[in-house]
């Protein structure tokens, strides 16, 4: 029997089980989270303007509960648009802004009766970045170890998650953002194959590249919120229109004769020894339970960081365009900015509403389209991503996923790589090449290294084929224990 | 004139789809400001654009129109730039996949063919419109991502005439097509030029200037003719042209240069990774081309063959499409009779009276069935062409009643009948000794003028050829 | 390749961002270190690749020409930091 008080902990099927017999009620669920968030967020810090709004604002309905998500409240990341409510992608020049419009996802959750959270998590501004250091509000902390990152760029709501101020949540992936947070953190998180899941209402980074999906304490909650996010959207065009399968259904804990291919490139110099040591032990126990696993290649391994940050920068450096204080967020504007003229409030707005990593990136993303280097750099880099896609291609005929570490080190400490930013992308050497292949994703806690910092094990599957990685997932989860292990705070 | 003219034009039309380009907003023109606009076309963070099928049909049709290759894969390209009335500050184009290249039309000027070649014809998205202040500027976003098409000619226009001829024949032919209103004034239609001069046989161009701001033909020609004079002088002088942007003054009637600080602009297209590309199957394209209508030099041609009327007059009637179905419907209404004159009829007194009330001539309202009356009796000589065109046609027009009612109560009837004139003329006879006499001794005029006094005495009713007739036989 | 404070300088400007002297000259050296790790990719034998521009192998997504409703003026301006009447209000264009 949970006393109220403790209701945050449980996992989302958990809760959904007991409101649908109603054993507890929606306000409870939601008055216990409330409760954790004041208690332990000063420390943690995974939501944002906290002060500023109410936490739900309204009464979970109690019809809801009989719902599929049954009332319970999920936390969105600060780039996914709610109408009314701010979202600001954590950066100065959106300050204030209220979408006139929900995001399909949150759409599809509120049908689904999800309580959707009006604070938001702390992320990257933008989504540029691997730590959540360069979000306008601060830092997150790690919950295992506060002197660390949580990862990035959706670290908030990993951070919530795993320091159970958070049911479940939302996050997005550009180039690891969902995965390696969810590493450094301990919990689970997937990236939908590239139009699984619907892009309209998520504030662009890459348009070729992002992808919303779900951060959640275990497996389980991961297939159940997939099954309410995903699906075709007539408001995006690079929306598949293919069906949704029941992904609940693929958590069998059976792998036997699955064959898994472990590439080469992913366990060379660069690896941190305990994070090679602990993915090695977790295919081992993949293979205990019945997989086959065989080493491949994926040859252009190492070239899937610059390819990516020149695609990812160009699209990004346009998507943010928009950002120039006529229609919304913040303006320079009054002697002080000296704004005199329209060109001079574009550039005092974005001089000063960007963060220093949003202005590298968009610098870049424009100078790689610009005049006599389009050919050099943006076309080049489109060309060798065919050549990674073509990589994953082939391993695919033979195998029915991959198997690596999600992040070559564990969490790193706040600052540490904050002054290099060429070190800081260079952290997203094995969640990126998924991104630009467009094939889904997940990572799962397997492990933790000495100092107590947990470590994540990353699968991939072919496009479409989330339920192989619901099926490896679940059962390396059902015979380890790492998902129920929980920071001190 | 020692310097060959070369002119280009560019094109921009907005096709008349009931929503937008990648929204379902409306397109209806003249609403409140900013209240026809969604996260879509205000470019609002996190919103996506979808492209309207509408819009594509109709982009493919007029490029098929214009003989154009249509491109089999076709795709979306960013253009990017800042502006206020660019929501995204970047427009949704077309650069190096343009749904249609290399077509071409054919001007006639003094009856000779020129054949223009069409370099492009693509979709975008259009602006949002500002409204100039002192210290500021308002923005309107009701326009942004209405679908434009860019229809750009290689430079093979060599005088302002044939710019003109070319303007008004593409958007005959676009009228045709029922893709656009093509109402300049409303800035459906938009039209900016690239002109140069080069000394005669000489193969290289010499620099251009663009030329921006003109609303409404006249001003394209009046503005080619200033910019001519212009580079001819400083031509002359032995000064350079200056590539740049000039807009028309139409108060001041002349060209003015813009000054911006004239930096190439660097769009850095990217192909649209919002969008999915476009194939364009042999289908699609025969199926677009039996949705195009008889187009308006075939319907000129055939309107010389059919009803035998001369290119002139054809030409006007096939002006318009509407006109031009029109005409068609009073030509069958007439089983084919009297085609000449419903032709004289159409561009003469009808043209004539739709200019009095501001409107075209399918907008007075007279029925077919009703004009091919009209026509017949005053071809019968039952009502004197100068009644039928000016009393008669006015009432038709007024009060929407048919010809023979009109004819009747205004007690219009002709009267043709010799025996009933015979009286009339004697008396003119024996009231106006002197013209007779005038006309005896061979002065002309006189029997004209005698003429004219039976018409006064009939009140217009009598038939002046049967007047003159019976005069010229009282008169021996 | 070399990019210099003058290059970083007019992608700023393309960009319409202002930089700071600090900033630009931070900048400068940051992105030289970025596009010398990019370089690599000059490495690669490229002839004869298709570049991917889209990942998802879907063509032709298109939409009804049916109109819906747009947003009330209210909500369309509601988050404009300057406004007049139903108008979005900009800085005057100053050459």
């Amino acid at each position: 029997m949970v006393m109220e008080r403790e209701l945050y902990k449980l996992t989302a099927h958990k809760l959904i089980e007991k409101l649908n017999k109603e054993e507890i009620t929606s306000q409870e669920v939601l008055n216990s989270l409330k409760n954790r968030v004041e208690d332990i967020d000063g420390k943690v810090k995974a939501y944002v303007r906290l002060s500023g709004s109410p936490f739900l604002n309204r009464t979970p309905k109690t019809e809801h509960q009989k719902s599929i998500l049954a009332g319970i409240p999920i936390s969105i990341k600060d780039n996914i648009c709610t109408e009314g409510l701010n979202t600001e992608c954590c950066s100065k020049i959106l300050e204030g802004f209220k979408p006139p419009y929900d995001a399909t996802v949150i759409k599809k959750l509120k049908e689904a009766g999800a309580a959707i959270l009006e604070v938001k998590t702390n992320m990257d501004e933008f989504a540029f970045g691997s730590s959540t250091e360069n979000s306008f509000f601060g830092s997150t902390h790690n919950p295992w170890d506060l002197e660390c990152v949580p990862g990035g760029s959706s670290g908030g709501s990993a951070a919530a998650v795993a320091a159970e101020e958070a049911i479940f949540a939302l996050g997005s992936d550009t180039g690891g953002s969902i995965r390696q947070p969810a590493a450094f953190c301990g919990v689970v998180g997937l990236k939908p194959t590239y139009g699984r899941v619907s892009r309209y209402g998520l504030i662009a980074f890459a348009s070729s590249l992002d992808q919303i999906g779900p951060i959640t304490k275990d497996v389980k909650d991961c297939a159940i919120l997939m099954n309410v996010i995903s699906g075709h959207d007539p408001c995006d065009s690079t929306s598949a229109n293919i069906e949704v399968p029941d992904y609940t259904k693929s958590l069998h804990n059976d792998i036997k004769g699955i064959k898994i291919g472990i590439p080469k490139e992913y366990f060379i110099a660069g690896l941190d020894s305990e994070v090679k040591t602990i993915a090695e032990e977790a295919i081992d126990k993949l293979k205990d339970l019945g997989a086959a696993y065989k080493q491949v290649s994926l040859p252009h391994t190492e070239y899937a960081v610059p390819v990516y940050y020149i695609i990812a920068t160009a699209e990004a450096g346009s998507n943010l365009a928009r950002f120039d204080g006529v229609q919304y967020g913040f303006r320079a504007q009054g002697t002080g900015h000296r704004a005199q003229g329209l060109i001079d409030m574009y550039k005092a707005t974005r001089g000063e509403g960007f963060g220093e990593e949003a202005k590298r990136r968009i610098i870049l993303g424009t100078f790689v389209l610009s005049h006599g280097y389009y050919d050099a750099y943006y076309i080049r880099a489109l060309k060798v991503r065919t050549l990674i896609k073509q990589d994953f291609d082939e391993i695919f005929k033979e195998c029915d996923c991959i198997v690596t570490p999600t992040s070559p080190t564990p969490a790193f400490k706040i600052g540490e790589k904050a002054a290099d930013p060429l070190k800081m992308y260079l952290s997203d050497i094995y969640t990126i090449s998924a991104n630009l292949s467009g094939i889904p994703a997940i990572s799962i806690p397997c492990g933790f290294t000495r100092k107590g910092l947990p470590i994540g094990l990353q699968i991939l599957a072919k496009p479409f084929d989330e339920e192989m990685l619901f099926r490896v997932a679940y059962a390396y989860e059902h015979n380890t224990l790492w998902h129920k292990m929980k920071p001190k705070l | 004139m020692q310097y060959e003219v070369v002119i280009g034009l560019e094109v921009h039309v907005q096709l008349k789809t009931k929503t937008k380009a990648f929204c379902g907003c409306s397109t209806e023109f003249g609403k409140e400001p900013n209240s026809q606009a969604c996260p879509v076309c205000l470019g609002f963070p996190g919103s996506l654009p979808v492209l309207n099928k509408v819009a594509l049909d109709y982009a493919l049709r007029v490029a098929l129109a214009l003989n154009c290759q249509v491109q089999e894969y076709t795709k979306f390209d960013r253009k990017n730039y800042f502006y206020p009335d660019l929501p995204k500050n970047y427009q949704i184009s077309q650069y190096d996949l343009p749904l249609s290249r290399n077509g071409f039309l054919d001007i006639y000027i003094e009856g000779k063919a020129k054949h223009i070649d069409i370099r492009r014809v693509h979709l975008e998205e259009d602006a949002g419109k500002l409204i100039h202040r002192d210290e500021a500027s308002l923005v309107d976003f009701n326009r942004t991502g209405i679908p434009l098409l860019e229809i750009v000619s290689e430079p093979q226009l060599n005088s302002s005439q044939e710019a003109y001829e070319y303007l008004t024949t593409l958007k005959n032919i676009i009228e045709y097509l029922d893709v656009s209103d093509c109402d300049m004034e409303k800035g459906s239609l938009r039209c900016d030029a690239n002109i140069s001069l080069k000394k005669r046989g000489v193969q290289e161009l010499g620099t251009k200037t663009e030329l921006k701001n003109m609303n409404s033909f006249k001003a394209v020609k009046d503005a080619l003719e200033f910019e001519i004079e212009r580079q001819t002088e400083l031509l002359g002088e032995g000064e350079p042209i200056i590539q740049e942007t000039r807009l028309w003054d139409e108060k001041e009637a002349q060209t003015v240069s813009m000054r911006t600080k004239e930096e190439a602009q660097d769009y850095r297209y990217f192909p649209e990774p919002d969008l999915t590309p476009f194939i364009i199957s042999q289908d699609k394209i025969e199926e677009i081309k039996k949705a195009i209508p008889e187009l308006p030099r075939e319907k000129m041609l055939r309107f010389m063959r059919d009803y035998g009327l001369s290119e002139y007059d054809a030409k006007i009637l096939s002006s318009s499409k509407k006109y031009a179905e029109y005409a068609e419907e009073c030509m069958k209404a007439s089983n084919n009779k009297n085609k000449k004159s419903i032709a004289n009829w159409l561009i003469g007194p009808l043209a004539s009276a739709a200019s009095d009330h501001h409107c075209a001539v399918p907008d007075l309202k007279i029925l077919p069935s009703e004009l091919v009356k009209l026509v017949e009796m005053v071809d019968l000589e039952v009502v004197s062409n100068l009644a039928g065109k000016t009393v008669v046609l006015t009432e038709m027009i007024n009060t929407g009643k048919d010809p023979e009612t009109i004819i009747k109560e205004k007690n219009l009837i002709q009267i043709s009948d010799t025996s009933a004139l015979d009286n009339i003329v004697d008396e003119v006879i024996k009231e106006n000794a002197k013209s007779v006499n005038n006309y005896k001794t061979g002065r002309g005029n006189a029997l004209m003028f005698l003429v004219g006094q039976v018409m006064k005495k009939s009140q217009g009713k009598a038939n002046p050829k049967v007047v003159q007739d019976i005069l010229r036989r009282l008169l021996k | 390749m070399a990019i210099d404070k003058e290059t970083v300088k007019y992608a700023a400007h393309l960009a319409r961002i202002e930089l700071k002297p600090k900033e630009l000259e931070k900048l400068s050296q940051q992105l030289q270190d970025i596009l010398d790790f990019i370089d690599q990719l000059k490495k690669i034998d490229i002839k004869d690749i298709h570049p991917t521009s889209h990942i998802l192998p879907i063509n032709n997504v298109l939409r009804e020409d049916c109109p819906r409703e747009s947003l009330p003026s209210e909500k369309t301006l509601m988050n404009a930091p300057v406004k007049e009447g139903n108008f979005f209000v900009v800085p005057k264009i100053i050459e």
